[in-house]
């Protein structure tokens, strides 16, 4: 191979980096779920992510003031609301004060003529009216008569029964003093609702620090009394915040310690930025590749990606500590070699549908790629001509003496692959975790605190979703009337325990229409009226001012979104009928008649009633099931990886080479995944990318140690083998600490690496370097 | 009863008031509460009437009623529309005719409470927990007795102005409900097993 001029070389570095730079500048990163989210969803999964995005569950916000005595809660939680109110960031505030309560029922009585399921053309014949009103007398005659009572005489065809039955069966949260308190009463509850929808975890940080300081600035508040807050919102805020203060700190530590073990050895400042300049090289033209590729970077593939350093730093550190290496050809192919082990190790990572995957695929290799040209092409053209590296003969000894002393195990790896290959196949351990909590970084305090803020303000945990899209309002919600009949009969057949629809609290236009186009003229209706009170205990003079309500309800205007300006029910609405710049999406709570309701059935009777284009969604099946799907296809993925890495090494170096590399990384990343499993921590799907980032370095050493080394000089073969425990130091330095981490996400991959390149490094000196100490 | 009548007829209208007073001490509301309590179920039908302003006519309803002691009471309405509840602790359970069930917690609703242990905790002959929502006071003899309930609470006094239970020992006879709007109810109760 002809090598570029060293100008030619530094040209091309210079003007990539400063191409590079520009793109990561104008890239956008991103720190929301999407990178979680599927690139081809299936409708389910559309629903789930739009439900994600935008439903009610992302939007709202739990809350709750603790401390302090009732009455001092009581008169917060009122200031509080209040404040929110006029705050334009949230869309809605409730907290249980009777004035919304009054405006709700007000709504619902005083239109009740409109928003009855009654009503049909016959509701106000003889017939029908006697009908009502027998069933009025009916639920008089039982033990919620002391009620009914009250709404005869205007109301005498049960018309607000009819309506207030759809809701039945809530449980609202608990009222003292006028605001809503927690089922123990210690805990004053309030619900905000964010105006806007999206996943944006730095505005709904924003906003919920808009709470916290309009809670911390009421007047006169006691010292004692808290603000705690959960929802959707609250917890991605908390986890982004935990991962990024994690990732900061323990980055600068492991980054001070790597620099601090690299100036132990090189003790010189020159070759310490030397030997960074792959790892920035590296970084940028990876984060401005996926850029480029995507359009936007997540964060997580950042934080991820950080573990490139580990492999990146690797190279300069062989470059330096090898660098009087007479056989330079032999190095550079050796290099060349791990390096394409490497990528073909990433690749396979790049077909994954999940494109936090696919991001981080791209990221690795191209990053990798760029900072193994830097070391080959552009570190010896700045390396000063007399490296200032100590010699470190003393220790390249000391270190062969002890690389012997391994020799003599070379039986210990493959044994203990066996004892692991049988530990894990007889182990009741699961090996694969299926939970998606066991990525998130939220601790369980605050997951009890939102189980019991959820709880006190009975809030549906909105698991089941009966979910579609209308090009209109109207066709909304006449759509949403459709679905309405058929979970009546799924409520009455107890396959549902109950459900909400946007046309309970709103019927469409043309329902509204054909009820008021049944409600016949006055003298029409006294006729009638008269005819159906015949033999009935109620005397026509008793049922005050029934005829003038209808009479009104006939004139009245449509009822519209705005009708319900200041009711509870108006927010309900808002999170089940949203609109979108081309649609609208409408989504239906479902209640389960015990603990689980079948989706299916549901989705069943639906169809039957040709409603085949709405959606029935359990979230938390959903959830899971893409986790599960991502899982499984990362696990076929690194299978297809390690096979494309076995052939490359076939080809490339022949079988027995691909044996020495292969042993010792097998018997690596087959130890590491007993550990995990017997130590009761199942797999995740870090665990399987960290897996693979031991597999990329594990067979650098082994590829080291593998080269035909009767070529080589003691003492070259001495700094070789100092620069592979260097290297293998740094790794398990920094990854070492990434292990200690709290944050789930971290210390897996951490912990996966560093005892991995460590196994990595012993079990490539027993099984590799052994023949050498045994055969000299 | 017999002696009792004897005793109206000897002291005449006046005496008959102190009579009362005299008989009440020697029967007392402990001496009623121990009683029932000793009952651990029992089972009965009712008939109640409902005499309404607006209406013209009584509403009747009828069913049975099952309690089984310390704290669980079904009332199972049969006419004019099948109806369910099952008091169980804290918990009340509505079945409708529909079959629609709805679960309420009591904890949540002060007025329910005080209406369901109206019945409950005479039937359990707990006598803290009517105290809790009624001035008790307790007419008549172990064979013929009254008592009558008197809301505390302002919230329920506003709905209900009396309870009057009339019972023969450790039975109960009748249920009246008078409420503050002038209706009231009455509820006729025939016990048809009894532990």
């Amino acid at each position: 191979m002809k090598l570029p001029s060293q100008k030619t070389a530094l040209g091309i570095w210079l003007v990539s980096l400063l191409a590079a730079v520009l793109v990561v500048l104008n890239t956008t990163f991103i720190a929301d779920l999407s990178a979680f989210m599927p690139k081809t969803p299936n409708v389910r999964q559309q629903m789930l992510v739009e439900q994600l995005k935008e439903g009610a569950i992302a939007r709202l916000v739990l809350i709750g003031i603790e401390g302090g005595d009732a009455t001092e809660r009581a008169r917060l939680s009122r200031l509080l609301a209040a404040r929110l109110a006029r705050d334009t960031r949230f869309s809605a505030v409730q907290n249980g004060d009777p004035a919304t309560l009054a405006r709700d029922q007000s709504y619902f009585f005083a239109n009740r003529y409109a928003l009855s399921p009654a009503i049909g053309p016959d509701r106000f014949t003889a017939s029908g009216m006697r009908q009502g009103l027998q069933e009025m007398l009916d639920a008089m005659a039982g033990d919620g008569g002391l009620l009914v009572k009250q709404l005869l005489p205007r109301d005498p065809t049960g018309e607000t029964l009819q309506i207030v039955t759809q809701f039945m069966g809530e449980a609202g949260p608990q009222t003292d003093q006028g605001v809503w308190v927690s089922r123990n009463r210690e805990r004053a509850v309030l619900m905000a609702q964010l105006a806007e929808s999206g996943l944006d975890t730095d505005r709904q940080a924003v906003a919920l620090d808009g709470i916290r300081q309009a809670f911390a600035s009421l007047p006169q508040r006691q010292a004692s009394t808290r603000l705690v807050m959960s929802g959707t919102s609250v917890l991605s805020v908390a986890s982004r915040d935990i991962i990024k203060s994690e990732v900061e700190r323990l980055a600068t530590l492991g980054t001070l310690l790597v620099i601090g073990l690299l100036l132990l050895v090189y003790r010189s400042f020159t070759l310490l930025l030397l030997g960074l300049l792959p790892v920035v090289t590296g970084a940028l033209v990876g984060v401005a590749s996926v850029s480029l590729a995507f359009g936007s970077v997540h964060g997580l593939t950042l934080g991820f990606g950080t573990t490139l350093i580990g492999e990146a730093v690797d190279y300069s550190i062989y470059l330096f500590i090898q660098r009087d290496n007479r056989q330079p050809g032999r190095f550079w192919r050796t290099i060349r070699l791990g390096v394409l082990t490497s990528v073909t190790g990433f690749a396979a990572l790049m077909f994954s549908s999940f494109p936090g995957l696919a991001q981080l695929g791209l990221y690795s290799i191209s990053g990798l790629v760029a900072a193994a040209l830097v070391t080959r092409f552009v570190l010896p053209a700045l390396m000063p001509a007399t490296l200032g590296v100590r010699r470190m003969d003393k220790a390249g000894k000391w270190l062969e003496t002890g690389l012997d002393r391994l020799a003599a195990f070379r039986w210990l790896p493959l044994l203990l692959l066996s004892g692991c290959l049988v530990l894990l196949f007889t182990s009741r351990h699961e090996v694969w975790n299926r939970q998606l909590s066991s990525l998130s970084p939220v601790t369980q305090a605050q997951n009890q605190l939102d189980a019991s803020l959820r709880s006190d303000l009975g809030s549906a945990d909105m698991r089941y979703v009966v979910s579609f899209t209308a090009p209109s309002h109207e066709q909304a919600l006449q759509q949403s009337e459709r679905a309405d009949k058929v979970l009546a009969v799924l409520l009455k057949q107890q396959l549902i325990g109950g459900y909400h629809t946007p046309s309970q609290l709103l019927p469409s236009q043309a329902s509204q229409a054909m009820r008021k186009a049944a409600i016949p003229a006055a003298p029409v209706l006294q006729v009638r009226l008269a005819e159906a009170l015949q033999g009935m205990p109620v005397a026509a003079d008793k049922l005050g001012s029934f005829l003038t309500d209808l009479a009104q309800a006939r004139q009245a205007p449509m009822l519209t979104p705005q009708s319900l300006a200041g009711t509870s029910s108006a927010v309900l609405l808002d999170s089940m009928l949203i609109q979108r710049p081309q649609d609208y999406l409408v989504m239906m709570p479902l209640r389960a008649a015990g603990d689980r309701l079948d989706t299916d059935k549901v989705q069943a009777a639906l169809n039957g009633y040709g409603l085949g284009h709405m959606t029935v969604i359990d979230l938390a099946a959903e959830t899971s099931g893409i986790f599960d799907h991502y899982t499984h296809e990362a696990q076929w993925l690194s299978g297809i990886g390690c096979v494309a890495i076995l052939l490359l090494l076939l080809f490339s170096c022949g079988w027995r080479q691909t044996w020495f590399v292969v042993a010792p990384v097998a018997c690596a990343v087959t130890g590491v995944i007993t550990l995990l499993v017997m130590l009761g921590i199942p797999l995740t799907i870090l665990h399987l990318i960290g897996l693979l980032l031991v597999v990329a370095l594990g067979s650098n050493y082994a590829l080291f140690f593998a080269d035909d080394h009767h070529q080589r000089a003691v003492e070259e073969n001495r700094r070789m083998e100092l620069s592979l425990l260097i290297a293998n130091l740094a790794t398990v330095c920094s990854f070492g600490l990434l292990g200690m981490s709290s944050v789930p996400v971290l210390s897996f991959i951490g912990s996966t690496v560093a005892i991995g390149a460590l196994l990595s490094l012993v079990f490539a000196a027993m099984l590799v370097r052994g023949r050498r100490a045994l055969h000299p | 009863m017999q002696k009792n009548l004897l005793r109206y007829v000897v002291w005449g209208g006046v005496c008959a008031l102190l009579s009362g007073q005299i008989m009440a001490a020697g029967w007392s509301v402990s001496d009623l509460m121990q009683l029932l309590g000793q009952k651990k179920a029992g089972t009965a039908t009712f008939v109640e009437k409902k005499y309404l302003g607006v209406l013209s006519q009584p509403l009747e309803s009828t069913g049975q009623l099952a309690f089984t002691a310390p704290d669980r009471l079904e009332k199972r309405t049969l006419t004019p529309k099948a109806e369910t509840l099952v008091l169980q602790g804290d918990k009340l359970l509505v079945e409708r005719s529909d079959g629609r069930k709805l679960s309420v917690t009591l904890a949540d609703r002060p007025e329910v409470i005080a209406f369901v242990e109206s019945i409950r905790a005479t039937l359990a002959g707990d006598r803290s927990a009517l105290e809790r929502y009624y001035t008790v006071s307790l007419n008549g003899s172990e064979e013929q007795w009254q008592l009558t309930l008197t809301p505390l609470q302002g919230r329920m006094q506003k709905i209900l102005t009396q309870i009057r239970i009339n019972g023969t020992r450790a039975q109960l006879k009748t249920i009246a409900f008078q409420q503050a709007d002038g209706d009231h109810s009455d509820m006729l109760i025939t016990e048809t097993s009894s532990k």
